[in-house]
């Protein structure tokens, strides 16, 4: 099998390269368009600035590329945002895969309550409201790690929630794309059951 | 519901873990990555490492380390001691640490978080404080290991770095540091409640109830402990049970 990690100007890979490895599969660093192309599955990771990172994928052309792929494609962390229609986080048109928007967390909006939300949301939350393959021998409200200051709202293409100041997507998938907003590569057995999940989606 | 967090610090002297006794299970106790991978299985939420190391090898052989536990820990981790540079968190997190934390660097050079921030996003940037109260009832920054006191506040020193991009504060109490008589509660809650960004306490922990109470008395998202893990006087799956049945949110 044949694994394509889209290589762009977000973030650190080396995770996802080792998770893979843990797992016994090797998988190319790519921002070349037929290696891409060719791939049986694609992970479009990222850690970064949603704008800095769409004006990258513009300028090489990997934009029109990723929307046209016909494997299955994982978007994590910031490869989820860059897949939907537009993120708050520098007023960045994405690429609209995903027919959800991305917000900033405001934790303005509970100032009356008790709990103080800290943003970025950090740490190991719940997912719930679980239905996809990827999520196959995934307990009910198993723990992920998040790192994150911006999400995808709730839609109908949501197929798992995670609560933090509001309910928002944990994961999205429509046709052959599946993004999640937490580090399957940091998310201990979970994590790692969902990487394989998603390498034995057809 | 987020969760709170359990995180065994590691102190790293040439490549080596320092404190720490053998456990079961591990060949060797002084090697980094067996012991980060016992913790990992044990349900430590995260790790921190901190390089203590004073030879001009440090920066090399940190980097062979963060390869190594990166390639066989699936839960994240933080790499800090003696970091001064973009150039130096850079190539630390191309290797697969999570983050980085900085102290007397950035204290010194305060826009060295903002070059951090902006290079690699708020969450990589964990500030550390060494913070001590005095006679006058303040706590104020110490730099160098504790051993440089400074005039800022532990307060106006978080919220400062804050504002230029940390987006995390490790808060080591000096003066609970050791002594196994609880957490630092009070500096704890204010520095919480006065920032934005999640706070890890460290310093202190002697049982299990300290965990309790710097989770439900003062705010802490995260608690950070060296000695209790390493000589097994605590155990984290134990500790997380008791916490869970107290009625702090742990993953379990």
């Amino acid at each position: 099998m044949k694994i394509a990690i889209v290589k762009y100007n977000a973030g650190n890979v080396q995770s996802v390269l080792y998770a893979l490895q843990r797992l016994g599969i090797d998988a190319v660093v790519t921002g070349d368009a037929e290696e891409i192309l060719k791939a049986d599955k694609v992970i479009f990771p990222g850690v970064g600035h949603a704008g800095s990172a769409m004006e990258y994928l513009q300028k090489h052309h990997l934009d029109k590329l990723i929307i046209s792929l016909k494997q299955p494609v994982l978007g994590i962390c910031l490869g989820l945002q860059l897949m939907c229609n537009w993120s708050e986080e520098g007023n960045t048109k994405c690429l609209g895969i995903f027919n959800v928007n991305v917000k900033k967390f405001d934790n303005s909006i509970l100032k009356n309550k008790r709990a103080h939300f800290k943003i970025p949301h950090m740490g190991w939350n719940n997912i719930y409201g679980l239905k996809s393959p990827l999520f196959g021998g995934v307990k009910e409200n198993s723990f992920v790690y998040f790192v994150h200051s911006y999400y995808a709202e709730q839609s109908p293409e949501t197929i798992a929630t995670t609560d933090y100041i509001v309910p928002f997507s944990a994961a999205i998938h429509r046709d052959n794309f599946y993004g999640v907003q937490f580090h399957t590569e940091k998310s201990a057995d979970t994590g790692i059951q969902i990487i394989s999940n998603f390498l034995k989606l057809a | 519901m987020l969760a709170k967090r359990i995180i065994p610090c590691l102190d790293i002297n040439n490549g080596r873990t320092v404190k720490g006794v053998n456990f079961v299970n591990i060949r060797d106790a002084g090697d980094p990555v067996e012991l980060a991978m016992y913790y990992s299985r044990e349900g430590a939420d995260e790790l921190v490492f901190l390089d203590i190391t004073a030879t001009v090898e440090k920066r090399k052989t940190l980097v062979e380390l963060v390869k190594k536990v990166a390639a066989q820990i699936n839960i994240p981790f933080t790499v800090g001691g003696g970091i001064a540079s973009v150039e130096n968190a850079f190539e630390l997190l191309q290797n697969g640490a999570d983050k980085i934390s900085i102290n007397s660097a950035a204290f010194k050079n305060p826009a060295l978080i903002k070059e951090m921030a902006d290079e690699f996003g708020s969450q990589c940037v964990v500030l550390a404080i060494d913070t001590k109260k005095e006679a006058d009832g303040k706590w104020y920054v110490y730099l160098n290991g504790g051993r440089v006191k400074t005039e800022m506040t532990a307060l106006d020193w978080a919220k400062q770095a804050v504002a230029s991009g940390a987006g995390e504060i490790l808060l080591t109490s000096m003066n609970n540091d050791g002594t196994k008589d609880g957490f630092a509660e009070k500096i704890t809650s204010l520095i919480s409640k006065e920032i934005s960004v999640p706070i890890i306490a460290s310093g202190g922990a002697g049982n299990m109830q300290h965990f309790a109470d710097i989770f439900q008395n003062a705010n802490a998202d995260a608690a950070l402990a060296a000695t209790v893990f390493h000589y097994k006087e605590i155990e984290i799956p134990v500790l997380k049970q008791f916490l869970s049945d107290k009625k702090v949110n742990v993953r379990l």
